[in-house]
């Protein structure tokens, strides 16, 4: 105190506490804007960065360094997260996969880890309680060591201006060797398997092909546009979401549950319609 | 009540014996309409696949008025949104249409479809029946040979069929079709050219197997199914051995009114359910599977079930090929194509014959066997069963994986072993299993059947008195026969009969004494008197033996 005190009169004070003052107001709104909107839109922007890179670390060093090293380096047990972005930490955590339960060939998708979740006194009814605060925090952290790609925007992944026959067709030419024709799923080698897009968002189906996790190739923006991204997310919510006109989807994995029903029901029910019709007689001579 | 039974209204009486005097049918209906038909659920079976053969001509009727087996290029703009805009042949845009635009389309694609299937499990069902039970014992070996012809042929309506709509699914049965065909030594480029006119896939296949699908296969199919039932209908039906039961004879229920009202019946339970299924369950949704683009291919792509031998035994083949200067032999297509269906195939068709030779039978027979007392055909009967269920289970074997969490490798090499060391351990079980049961059956004639009457002896020990079965299945069990011996007497001079000798006569008497093997002799009687004695004595305990 004393020394400001004696300074105040400095010929500099004045434009020092003019910084201050715009410093305040500008870290202020930086801080306080994407609040109000789009919470994971513009990770490692503006003031704040620094302190959610903080915090994000803090989360990371008590969630994830376990297996993933204290400096996100890699270990024996997770890999390196230098350079993945934060769109994977995103698609990761926001579909349950990390952190994960124990080590194995391939991460399931899972119900979000607690230490991700919303306090019980701000979730919403209806609403996901994931704390997407927490993710970005995490995120903007990876995003701090060597980049990678970013979590894509609400507009980035809007279904509504892709085109979905021609997102059918790079579909068809792209992911159903793996995903099925509709996204049921498929095995693959190793004990790995191409998981059912059903429960996918649209931006996560966005960031698994940028990101490329796990078994999965990455689409980058040079080898499907972020049109074409649009295309084939409009072209797999469309089917995904749209009703059987035939009757019961059998799963939709093709002809090996129509050969079960064909088998238990149809020749099933035959049987016991033999069966009936040819001991009618029995039962009178009885 | 004392007017002829036989009054017929005048009108009708006057147009029958119009129709009688011209055509002559009048004996001929009396004879036939009183063929005494058989009981007994299993003698059903063939009749699905029958049924169903109508429902498929009907249905496959109705679709031809729609589709267009044309590979031409068109673009759709039809009613289904996510493919609007896209390319495709003329034959997936009309059976888009069918499903979507055609009143009652997607119903009748869906009953065509389920009855397809249907179709060939009934020939297996039926198959299965006649081989387990000797049906197709002289004089029936033609009528069995016929019915391994049809299933030969249903594959191939089969195969054609599924591949007309030109999805995406299909098209990777037919890449695999003609990647069979081009692997055949010496003929394969020609006969690919041949049936694709040009290269892979052009133009000419669709329209090929719209005419192989409509007009010969069924052709084929209804003139043999058309022998088959003149020859059951001349032969006489099988029936199970049974009181009252012989070879000169058949106990039943006459086709009029009897049969043709079950017959009929069945045939709406058939019809029942092929439309539940078709209007309840989804089948080959094409237009998820997209166009057919011969870079594209699914996760999950299976042929339709009877096919799905063929796609395991490719799954599970080893990656095996012979090069021989600039030409490659890929026996890891060959192989998996066509030895698991030459041994099923031909195995079927020879099977009655070596059977026949083995056992030196040459009798009539239209009593059926218990399977238990043919253990060697049951046994073998069960390893072929097991050979073709690995195989088939195989054909899913990235749906097992996924559905139930294991290694794709994993079930690759579980039926690699299956598939051969499977067939054995079945054999030897079935062959225990049906020992076992001949033991049963011979105590049941021997001992009785429990009276759930206990008596105390006098010393205090309990015992369950066995009482004679009933007659109706004693003359069940008694219907065994026994397998013929070729054990001939050897001469006076040690020399044996001319059919054993030689290198092949002592492999056919060795194989006859394997099928003899283990004969349990059914013990009439033997046992009552001792069991009488054990009750009466107090000393025994209930058949030990």
């Amino acid at each position: 105190m004393k020394s400001i005190t004696a300074r105040r009169r400095h010929p500099l004070a004045r434009y020092a506490v003019l910084f201050l003052a715009l410093l305040l107001f500008g870290g202020g709104y930086a801080f306080l804007a994407p609040v109000g909107g789009k919470a994971d839109a513009s990770i490692a922007q503006g003031a704040n960065a620094v302190d959610d890179i903080a915090e994000g670390k803090k989360i990371f060093e008590a969630t994830c360094a376990s297996c993933h090293g204290v400096n996100a380096e890699g270990t024996a047990m997770g890999p390196s997260l230098i350079g993945v972005g934060a769109a994977s930490v995103d698609f990761q955590i926001s579909t349950g996969r990390m952190p994960a339960a124990a080590p194995a060939a391939q991460m399931p998708r899972k119900a979000i880890a607690p230490v991700f979740e919303l306090p019980l006194d701000q979730r919403k009814p209806g609403q996901p309680t994931i704390d997407t605060k927490k993710v970005a925090q995490v995120a903007a952290f990876i995003q701090s060591l060597g980049g990678g790609p970013t979590v894509p925007t609400d507009a980035d992944v809007d279904p509504a201006t892709g085109n979905a026959a021609k997102g059918g067709e790079l579909f068809r030419a792209n992911c159903i060797q793996c995903h099925n024709f509709v996204g049921s799923g498929g095995a693959l080698t190793g004990g790995k398997h191409a998981p059912d897009l059903g429960k996918a968002s649209a931006k996560e189906i966005y960031e698994a092909m940028i990101t490329g996790p796990q078994a999965m190739p990455v689409f980058n923006d040079s080898v499907i546009t972020p049109q074409e991204k649009r295309d084939m997310i409009a072209y797999i919510l469309a089917v995904q979401n749209q009703p059987h006109p035939g009757g019961a989807s059998l799963g939709v994995i093709g002809p090996v549950t129509e050969g079960l029903a064909a088998w238990v029901v149809g020749i099933g029910l035959l049987v016991l319609a033999a069966i009936w019709i040819t001991a009618k007689r029995r039962q009178v001579n009885d | 009540m004392s007017e002829p039974k036989q009054t017929v209204p005048k009108p009708i009486a006057g147009v029958s014996g119009y129709i009688d005097d011209r055509i002559g049918a009048g004996n001929f209906l009396k004879r036939n309409l009183r063929k005494i038909f058989p009981d007994h659920w299993s003698f059903l079976l063939g009749e699905i696949a029958l049924y169903s053969f109508i429902v498929i001509l009907l249905s496959g009727t109705f679709l031809t008025f729609f589709f267009k087996p044309s590979m031409a290029h068109t673009v759709y703009e039809g009613s289904y949104a996510p493919l609007r805009g896209i390319g495709m042949s003329e034959a997936y845009k009309s059976t888009l249409e069918i499903s979507f635009d055609v009143r009652g389309g997607l119903l009748m694609r869906q009953i065509h479809h389920w009855a397809a299937l249907l179709f060939v499990a009934g020939m297996m069902v039926h198959m299965l029946r006649v081989f387990f039970t000797g049906a197709f014992r002289k004089p029936r070996e033609i009528n069995w040979i016929i019915g391994v012809l049809l299933l030969t042929l249903a594959l191939a309506a089969g195969l054609t069929g599924y591949s007309l709509p030109d999805d995406l699914l299909s098209g990777a049965g037919l890449r695999i079709t003609e990647g069979v065909l081009i692997s055949l030594p010496l003929v394969g480029s020609y006969a690919t050219f041949l049936l694709f006119g040009g290269e892979y896939p052009g133009f000419d296949v669709i329209p090929r197997f719209y005419t192989l699908h409509v007009l010969l296969i069924p052709g084929i199919i209804l003139a043999l199914i058309t022998a088959h039932m003149i020859l059951m209908w001349v032969q006489k039906h099988t029936q199970m051995p049974g009181k009252g039961r012989t070879e000169k004879n058949v106990v039943g229920a006459p086709f009029y009114p009897a049969f043709m009202a079950k017959a009929g019946a069945y045939f709406l339970f058939t019809f029942g359910v092929l439309a539940g299924l078709g209007t309840f369950a989804q089948i080959n949704p094409v237009w998820l599977f997209g166009p057919y683009n011969p870079a594209d291919i699914s996760a999950g792509s299976q042929p339709d079930f009877y096919m799905g031998f063929l796609e395991g035994s490719l799954r599970l083949m080893p990656a095996w090929e012979i090069n021989i200067g600039s030409y490659t032999l890929p026996l890891s297509v060959i192989i998996p194509a066509l030895v698991p269906m030459g041994i099923i195939m031909t195995g079927l068709a020879l099977w009655p014959f070596l059977e026949q030779w083995v056992t030196g039978d040459k009798r009539e027979h239209h009593v059926c066997d218990r399977p238990r007392n043919a253990p060697v055909r049951t046994s073998v009967g069960f390893a072929g069963i097991t050979f073709y269920g690995v195989l088939w289970l195989l054909g899913s074997n990235d749906e097992l994986s996924v559905a139930f969490d294991v290694s794709l490798f994993a079930t690759t090499w579980f039926g690699r072993i299956a598939v051969i060391v499977g067939p054995i351990i079945a054999f030897l079980i079935s062959y225990r299993i049906c020992i076992g049961l001949q033991r049963k059956d011979a105590d049941v004639l021997g001992h009785g059947v429990e009276s759930g009457v206990i008596k105390r002896l006098p010393h205090g020990e309990f015992v369950e008195i066995h009482v004679p079965a009933r007659e109706d299945v004693a003359a069940h069990l008694r219907g065994k026969k026994e397998i013929p011996s070729l054990e001939a007497p050897v001469d006076e001079r040690g020399i044996p009969a001319p059919g054993v000798r030689g290198l092949i006569g002592k492999v056919r008497l060795t194989l006859n004494r394997a099928f003899r093997a283990d004969d349990i002799p059914l013990e009439e009687g033997h046992g009552h008197e001792e069991e009488h004695k054990a009750i009466g004595a107090g000393s025994g305990h209930k058949a030990d033996h």
